[in-house]
């Protein structure tokens, strides 16, 4: 029988064993993950409510009155001792109260209801109204009470006629008006230029007048129409009660969309949850970014992450590719790389003054002097815009993307290169048909890193072409259909602006979480594509080491 | 004991082409200060195998890629001496290496089809030679890889990626490319060192097919491997040729005591 020596079974200590250490890492991950799950729950659990359809209470109180609102928050206070119960009240009409939030002690309250009746309206310049619908009048000073049967389906008609009224009238003025403007400007810029040259052209200045004659005239007849269109939408109107008792009249062209809040089953409320998520996501804000959606914000942040990625892959590969195969070990190269692989470390403050000084000045200026000269003083590339702010950003990633591709470069096997040398290839024809086809894959990662890195980027856009509210999108139907040159708005600094430049931030916080939803979700799809993107490279291209 | 076999020894193939094909004279390589190369002499004759056995570091592969001149592209290296292939130097400053190099094949140890397709990796040497042809590069394809006894295995899936195929299967991929562009020369770097017998096999038997056309010079660790399929040996040692001869002479009777201790395996 074998009989085993001593010590046989017996084992390494766990010390010994490392098994403090993996402990140790275990915890380090767990944490890692604790963080990031909770950031999310966090995000989400503050944001998503806001879109939830909440029900109105009407407080009536023992000695002011009533209010109508969203009940936010019960909690306690001590005052002299004595504890009491207060609610903070959302009581939204802003033009009657003044204020959004109205805090109310437990001890005056009379009796809180939820009136079947409670109207929600979203209205274009109030904000939140709370309210009792009570008539509508329609053409001709024609009044439908609210006891009318068939009240509800004239209300729904009137808010989508004037609704569809309301895009007639941006149109013309917009898009009509805005066209003839932008010529009648065009042919007064002409004028200026014709009338300070020295040998005047009689012909051609009474071509041009008699074209802005005849534009005029188009000019007026919109102009009419517009004046025709504004008047029959004043024509209607909703008369509502405000708990206060106050009756107040409201037209139907401010209101962007209604529902009684009370009245709304479960389905329904989701119905609304799903709209109020689409409008936030699709529609351009109002009421200085405290109202509306984000729309413009997330398109010029896709648009400014898209230009930068176009900007930066080329360039850090260029970059890299002359690093790593063709500069000659030494100072020099030493130097570049250094001086590169620092740009990460530089704050990225610094580049928006960099963006600002280089680009927004120097390169813009000299753009507007060559090009659009006869716009002067006005500045057309000399002002921060989405192009520069691209192009800054680029700059602010370049280290990474070119990190990224040097270390895919040095991980094509030698074996594959050599192999195409022996056959005759030149370096170039090895480097382009062998070499960059297998680092591709890493370069990609490169890429979804400086995409990450960029798109939330805020302090250096703020220098070089972000704004508050940009009045054109950076990509329309206007040709040519990419304006480098204009403003734009950006996620990353939609939240700073709700966060720290909102006149309340109380109510600004639901729509602060959302926007920071937003932009996570925004950025975790691009890394999403662009990491399928190299899922599919690295398929078709990796070099498998034998 | 010599003399007793001397007789019988000559009559092993006579080479078909010139003797001395491809000459190696004086050469020297140093990598650095390290000199790994001394003084070698050596001819291969024209379509026949010539196998460079020794014990690993005795430069036998060192002077494989000087005769294509692959050791270019590794930095701090120099060489004395010369390489002619057809009498002509190698290292004329009038040669062009990329052209020397369509004439010279090579197959390496480890295979390495590029993360293309068999049809691209097979048509690679014509592409980068400036070669359009559809006609003619679907010509080629097919006729190296039916050298190479790969067609009836691939013909159905010209296009998929060469990776598919299995470690046998595409080390003949890569001889089928390194015969691609018809080279005179087909320099092979241990080609079976990471195959299995019957792979081995195949590219044995795909080797002695070779050489009816082509010159072809094979280092191995395999002495099985050199005695089976090459016309002559020569043995390396530390950096020196210490014996050069027909492929019986060398293992049956060595001139050398140390080629002698090598192919009976005292050492090595």
């Amino acid at each position: 029988m074998f009989k085993p020596p001593r010590g046989f079974f017996r084992r390494l200590s766990a010390a010994a064993q490392g098994e403090p250490w993996v402990w140790l890492c275990a915890a380090g991950l767990i944490m890692s993950l604790v963080l990031v799950i909770g950031l999310f729950v966090l995000i989400a659990s503050r944001a998503l409510p806001a879109f939830w359809p909440q029900p109105v209470a009407l407080l009536e109180l023992r000695e002011s009155g009533a209010l109508a609102g969203r009940i936010v928050q019960k909690y306690e206070k001590q005052t002299d001792g004595v504890r009491e119960t207060y609610f903070k009240v959302y009581v939204g009409n802003k033009a009657v109260h003044g204020k959004n939030f109205v805090h109310v002690n437990e001890r005056e309250l009379l009796r809180v209801s939820y009136p079947e009746d409670m109207l929600y309206i979203d209205s274009l310049d109030g904000g939140d109204i709370f309210g009792q619908p009570q008539s509508l009048t329609l053409q001709g000073g024609l009044r439908v009470p609210v006891d009318d049967p068939r009240f509800e389906d004239f209300f729904a008609q009137l808010v989508t006629d004037t609704a569809v009224r309301r895009i007639d009238i941006l149109e013309v003025e917009l898009g009509q008006l805005g066209e003839l403007n932008r010529h009648l400007e065009q042919n007064a810029r002409r004028l200026r230029v014709l009338a300070k040259n020295e040998i005047q052209n009689a012909a051609e200045i009474g071509e041009i007048s008699a074209a802005q004659k005849k534009l005029q005239t188009r000019h007026e007849v919109y102009a009419r129409k517009s004046k025709e269109l504004h008047e029959r939408q004043d024509h209607f109107t909703l008369g509502y009660r405000v708990a206060s008792g106050q009756s107040l009249v409201m037209p139907m062209e401010k209101i962007d969309h209604y529902y009684y809040p009370n009245r709304l089953g479960f389905f329904e409320k989701a119905d609304v949850f799903m709209q109020n998520i689409w409008r936030f996501l699709s529609e351009a804000p109002r009421q200085a970014n405290m109202g509306g959606g984000v729309f413009p914000a997330i398109f010029g942040t896709l648009v400014m992450t898209v230009l930068m990625s176009a900007a930066v892959a080329p360039l850090g590969v260029l970059v890299a590719v002359y690093l790593h195969e063709y500069a000659r070990p030494g100072l020099f190269s030493r130097l570049a790389r250094a001086g590169i692989y620092n740009l990460a470390g530089v704050p990225s403050i610094v580049f928006g003054v960099i963006g600002l000084c280089f680009f927004v000045h120097l390169a813009g200026g000299t753009l507007d002097q060559l090009f659009f000269a006869d716009a002067l003083p006005t500045p057309t590339f000399g002002t921060g815009g989405i192009l520069w702010a691209s192009l800054t950003l680029a700059l602010m990633t370049l280290p990474v993307v070119v990190v990224a591709t040097e270390q895919a470069l040095h991980a094509v096997p030698r074996s594959v290169r050599e192999a195409s040398m022996a056959c005759g290839a030149s370096q170039w024809q090895s480097l382009r048909r062998v070499v960059l086809p297998a680092a591709v894959p890493g370069m990609l990662t490169g890429l979804i890193l400086a995409m990450a890195r960029g798109a939330g980027e805020v302090a250096p856009l703020m220098l070089v072409g972000v704004v508050k509210l940009a009045p054109s999108l950076p990509v329309d139907a206007v040709a040519p259909f990419v304006h480098l040159e204009r403003k734009f708005m950006h996620l990353g600094y939609h939240m700073y602006d709700l966060g720290a430049q909102s006149p309340d931030i109380d109510a600004a916080l639901p729509l602060l979480f959302a926007c920071i939803l937003t932009l996570v979700l925004l950025v975790g799809a691009l890394n999403f594509l662009a990491v399928w993107m190299r899922a599919r490279m690295r398929k078709k291209y990796a070099v498998k080491p034998f | 004991m010599n003399f007793f076999f001397d007789s019988a020894l000559q009559d092993c193939d006579e080479p078909t082409g010139s003797p001395d094909f491809v000459e190696v004279r004086d050469f020297c390589f140093y990598y650095g200060a390290h000199k790994v190369l001394h003084n070698v002499f050596l001819q291969l004759a024209q379509r026949q195998i010539t196998a460079l056995i020794g014990p690993s570091g005795c430069g036998k592969s060192t002077l494989l890629r000087s005769i294509n001149r692959l050791n270019d592209v590794i930095k701090g290296t120099r060489h004395e001496g010369d390489i002619l292939i057809d009498r002509q130097s190698v290292f004329d400053a009038r040669v062009d290496v990329l052209s020397l190099r369509r004439r010279v094949g090579m197959v390496f140890q480890q295979s390495n089809p590029f993360p293309k397709s068999v049809y691209e990796n097979v048509v690679y040497p014509l592409r980068v030679a400036g070669r359009k042809k559809k006609s003619e590069l679907d010509n080629v394809a097919e006729r190296s890889l039916r050298a190479a006894a790969l067609w009836d295995e691939v013909k159905d899936r010209l296009h998929a990626n060469a990776y598919q195929l299995s470690v046998g299967q595409m080390q003949r991929l890569c001889i089928a490319r390194a015969i691609a562009n018809s080279p005179e020369i087909i320099l092979l770097d241990e080609p079976c060192a990471a195959l299995d017998p019957v792979s081995t096999g195949k590219i044995e038997e795909l080797l002695l097919e070779l050489k009816k056309d082509y010159t072809l010079v094979l280092v191995t660790h395999n002495l099985q491997q050199a005695a089976r399929v090459s016309d002559r040996t020569a043995f390396f040692n530390q950096g020196r040729l210490v014996e050069a001869a027909s492929t019986q002479r060398i293992f049956m009777a060595p001139q050398d005591p140390l080629t002698q201790d090598y192919v009976s395996g005292r050492f090595g």
